[in-house]
Order: C-alpha cells, then structure tokens, then sequence
C-alpha cells in the first residue's frame, strides 16, 4: 500500500469580513467540505474557473492559511499544529503564480539557497543542495546570474530549485505557468514531470490550463469550494458537458473529437493527444469507408 | 534599456581592495572619513590625500569614473565655497566692493573645505565602487550584529535592504509599463510647468504603490513558505570570514589615523 502524502479532512475555509467594530459582515466560504488525498509520488491536478477555492486548498497545505473546520495532514502531521509548522513547510514546498515575486535574492544561486538558510543547513550541505538542485532544474549554466535577466520560464525553474533545495517530499505549484509564454510553460512543465519521474517528488498541479493535466496520475476538478470530479484525465475528459457546466475547456483534440461525435462520427470518449485522435479516426474511417465521414 | 540600470555604482574588476571583507571597507569608510575632521594642519590634509591616491591606485577603479563620481555633490561644494568666501571677516581684507568684503583667511578655508569635501565624496565612493551593494548589506548585518543586544533589528534592516535592491529594478520596469499605457491614453508626462508635471505623476504613482503593495503581500507569503522566520538559526551560503589581508588592512587603517591625528601635533 502506497502512503499518504497529503490528506484534507472535510476542509472548510471561510473568509471573513469585518466592519470596524469588527463585527462580522460578510461570509464567504471558499471551501465547503473537501476531502482529498495524494498517495507519494503520485502527481495529482487540481483543475478549476477562477474562484473555484483551488489556491486556498493549496494555501492549506503549506499552513499558510488554517482551516475553519476540518484539518489537512502533510505527511501525517497535522497543519494546526505549531510545532510542526516549519518540518510541514519544509516537506511541502510551494511555488506561486508570479515568478518575480517569490525570489528573494539578487543572485540566482543565492535564491536557491534562501530555503536552505532559513531551516539552519550548514554551509557546505548548502552548497551541495544549491548545486544538486539547479542541476534537477537545469539552469547550472545561469547559478550568477541575476534573475532580472532571466525569461518567466526560467524564473520560474530557480523557484523550483528554491524549493528543490530544501529537500520537500512533495511540491505544490499554483498555477506556476499562469504568466508565462508558451515557451516558459513548457520548460516549466517539462521541469516539474521530470522531478516527478526522476527524484520522486510528489506533486500536486493547480491549473487551468487543460493540456497541463493530460499526463497527470489523477485530476480533481473543483467549483465553488468543492470538489465535483475526481479521475484518471481520460475519466474526466470523456465528459465534456459536464466539464462545460463548470466553466472549463478540455484540450483542443478532445473538443474536436466530441464535436465530431455529435455530428454522428462514432469517435470514442476521452481523446487526449493527436496521435490517438489520428489513430482512433483512421479506425473509424477504415470501417466506414471514405463516403460516410 | 531601463533593465540595465544597475543600482550602485559598483565597478567590476578585480583588485585587492574588491577582495577585502566588506566589514573592513565600511570600518575604513567610517575611520576615513573621522579622520578628515580631526586633523588640524596643512600635513593632514596632504597624508589623507595620498592616502586615497594609493586606495584609489590599489582598487584599479579609472580616476575620471572618481571625478565622474563628484558631479552631483558639485552643488553643495560651490554653496560651502561661496559662503566660506563671503562670509569669513578674519585676516586681511583682499578685496571689498558694496557689501562684499573678501579676506584671505576666507579664501583658505573655503579651498580647505573644498579639498576636505572632495576627499570625503572620494573616499565614501570607494568603498561603493569596490563593494557590491549585496557584499554591503552582508557587511552591515554582521559587523552591526552586536546593535542586536540594544534591540536593533540589524538582520531585519538587512534583509529589507536586500530585497529593495532586488525589487528596484522590477519597479522601474513597472513604472515604464504603466507611463506607456497612460501615454497610450493620452497622458502627459513631459510638458508643462513643474507643478503640472509633479501632477501628472500621481495617477502614475497610484497604480505603482498598489502594485508594490500586492508584491509585498506575496512575497511575504513566498518567503514564509521558504521556511523564513527571521535572523534566528539561519545559517550563510556565503558567510563572512576575516583572512590575513583583512587583518594587514585593519593595520594600514590604524596605522593611518594614527598618522594623520599625530601630524597635528607635530606641527
């Protein structure tokens, strides 16, 4: 049996408004009732429109933010409790949206040991780690540069190794390519499965990029603080009007696909890349011959 | 073009004095710069000026990019100049017309004044020319650590220090951006009285400061993240270790303000 990385527990988070007197004014709840969990090694996505509550659970994770009701376990250790606040955030890294905003130092080499420095690593094994880490993340040839320089793509690999430097079983990424080109999401992506494959780092992916999630072990789909499916990608994306329902797209091939079904092309559910579209079409096209499609 | 804007003016070579521990160029910033109001006498102004000639020497920093260095202080040193010239009534008078009385002691001490600026300018910008504004901060926080005990926040100020030097340049860039998408939308920043332009800067300055706030607030977020609960346990990536020539120049430093003090009395 695999172990449990991560586990919510009935997450329940409310953003409280006050007026001055600080009476309450306003409730809103932006997580209702959430429970997941991430197996080690596993790479988990979180899908979801604008608002669906899918920064807070990841927020929840890093015990940047605590639970209203419910509880969240990082490799078993409980998120609400202050004793085990620093070995959760040094388990559980996080990388966050703005590249510019997350690295500290003027050097990139000196980003990447910010982590490392913080927990009280001695100084050779900093070294070491900052070595190791932008090696996992390939961005050695840049360790003096100043990130100012850097493409989003790379700004957002010396985050990971930031992060990579302190050694977590597990990293979140919240929406990590959200202000990049289609150049730097890929680096990004390529870089995060490769930690997964390569170093075993469990991660879960906060998105809403579809073509993102496609080669994830599992996809969690959330709207409106909950969550509404849960599956492999091709359980999720062979249902695209209930995707639709919750404001999000599937990938462009997978759309092609349905729509053809429903012009009465006999395509199968769940189309994820070109080369099972093309292959499934040449199927359909070989039994009915050319006259029919 | 605003991204190359490099904050400081640090210029990179190689030089014994680049090498030296920033602690001992801000302690020999510090000691100079006493050094220029205790003395007393021709002999001290002629010891403190060689002794930034060698500095300057030794650092291999160009002399015009040093003169280049004194030109926004130019100001300040024609008022001291003028005032000093003016106003001085000691000595003989050399020259009087209306209600300007000019006396030689006035002209000397200005040229004193003068050449004590110039050296203090000189000697300050040394040390930011040979040390890298990250060096600096480093510098300040260990060798002020012991402020520590009378509750200064010394690696706090530090930090802080360091990320204003990493969010300078992003910030131009932002205020570039915003400038381009209000001219885009016919805002002017470029004529009118001075009035009129201070006041085209505040829809400019609005945005910015918001922005700056919303970066402040993940940034934070980021760095607690990152594990960072302040100076406590935090160990150095590069930590600052005294070698033999920060000790040799410790000496040469002493070995200078004994000098120079002394010249005082011995004539």
């Amino acid at each position: 049996m695999k172990k449990s990385m991560l586990r919510t527990k009935n997450l329940v988070f409310e953003y409280i408004r006050r007026d001055e007197e600080g009476n309450v004014e306003d409730i809103l709840r932006a997580l209702d009732d959430v429970s997941l969990e991430v197996q080690k090694g596993e790479f988990v996505a979180i899908l979801g429109h604008n608002g669906s509550g899918k920064s807070t659970v990841a927020k929840h994770i890093n015990a940047l933010l605590s639970p209203t009701e419910g509880a969240v376990f990082v490799n078993d250790m409980d998120t609400q409790d202050e004793e085990h606040l620093w070995d959760i955030r040094k388990s559980a890294g996080m990388v966050f949206q703005n590249p510019d905003n997350q690295i500290i130092a003027t050097v990139v080499e000196e980003d990447v040991a910010f982590g490392p420095e913080n927990v009280g690593v001695p100084t050779e094994e900093i070294w070491r780690r900052v070595e190791e880490s932008l090696t996992a993340v390939g961005m050695t040839a840049y360790r003096t540069h100043s990130p100012n320089k850097l493409s989003g793509g790379q700004k957002q690999r010396v985050a990971i190794a930031g992060i990579m430097a302190m050694r977590p079983d597990c990293i979140i990424l919240d929406e990590p390519t959200a202000m990049l080109d289609p150049v730097g999401r890929k680096e990004v992506m390529k870089t995060v499965h490769e930690l997964n494959k390569i170093e075993g780092v469990t991660i879960l992916l906060i998105t809403h990029y579809m073509d993102e999630v496609i080669d994830a072990d599992r996809v969690i789909v959330m709207d409106e603080g909950k969550i509404v499916m849960q599956g492999t990608p091709r359980q999720i994306f062979s249902q695209v009007d209930k995707l639709k329902g919750y404001r999000l797209d599937v990938p462009q091939v997978t759309e092609l696909a349905y729509e053809l079904k429903k012009q009465g092309v006999p395509m199968p559910d769940g189309i994820l890349t070109v080369e099972e579209f093309t292959a499934a079409y040449t199927a359909v096209k070989a039994k009915y011959g050319q006259g029919s499609v | 073009m605003i991204r190359d804007i490099t904050i400081g003016q640090y210029y990179p070579v190689d030089s014994p004095i680049h090498r030296l521990d920033p602690r001992v160029k801000l302690a020999g910033t510090m000691l100079f710069l006493v050094s220029l109001f205790a003395f007393s006498g021709y002999l001290g102004y002629v010891i403190a000026a060689v002794f930034v000639g060698i500095v300057i020497k030794i650092s291999k920093v160009p002399f015009r990019y040093i003169v280049r260095g004194l030109k926004p202080v130019l100001i300040l040193l024609l008022f001291t100049l003028l005032f000093n010239v003016f106003l001085t009534r000691e000595g003989k008078e050399l020259f009087s017309w209306g209600i300007i009385h000019i006396y030689d002691q006035g002209l000397i001490i200005a040229g004193l004044m003068a050449v004590r600026l110039i050296l203090l300018v000189i000697g300050t910008s040394l040390m930011t020319f040979t040390t890298t504004p990250n060096q600096l901060t480093d510098g300040l926080e260990k060798g002020l650590r012991g402020l520590k005990k009378i509750k200064v926040p010394v690696h706090e100020i530090a930090m802080m220090m360091s990320i204003a030097l990493r969010f300078i340049p992003i910030l131009i860039e932002e205020t570039d951006k915003i400038m381009k998408a209000q001219q885009a939308r016919g805002a002017d920043f470029e004529s009118g009285k001075l009035l009129q332009r201070a006041k085209a800067l505040v829809p400019l300055l609005v945005p910015l400061v918001v922005s700056a706030f919303r970066r402040a607030n993940d940034l934070a977020l980021a760095m607690e993240a990152r594990c960072y609960h302040g100076g406590d346990g935090r160990t150095k990536m590069k930590p600052l270790k005294y070698k033999k020539r920060d000790a040799v120049a410790y000496l040469i430093l002493f070995g200078y303000v004994g000098l120079v003090i002394g010249s005082g009395f011995l004539f």
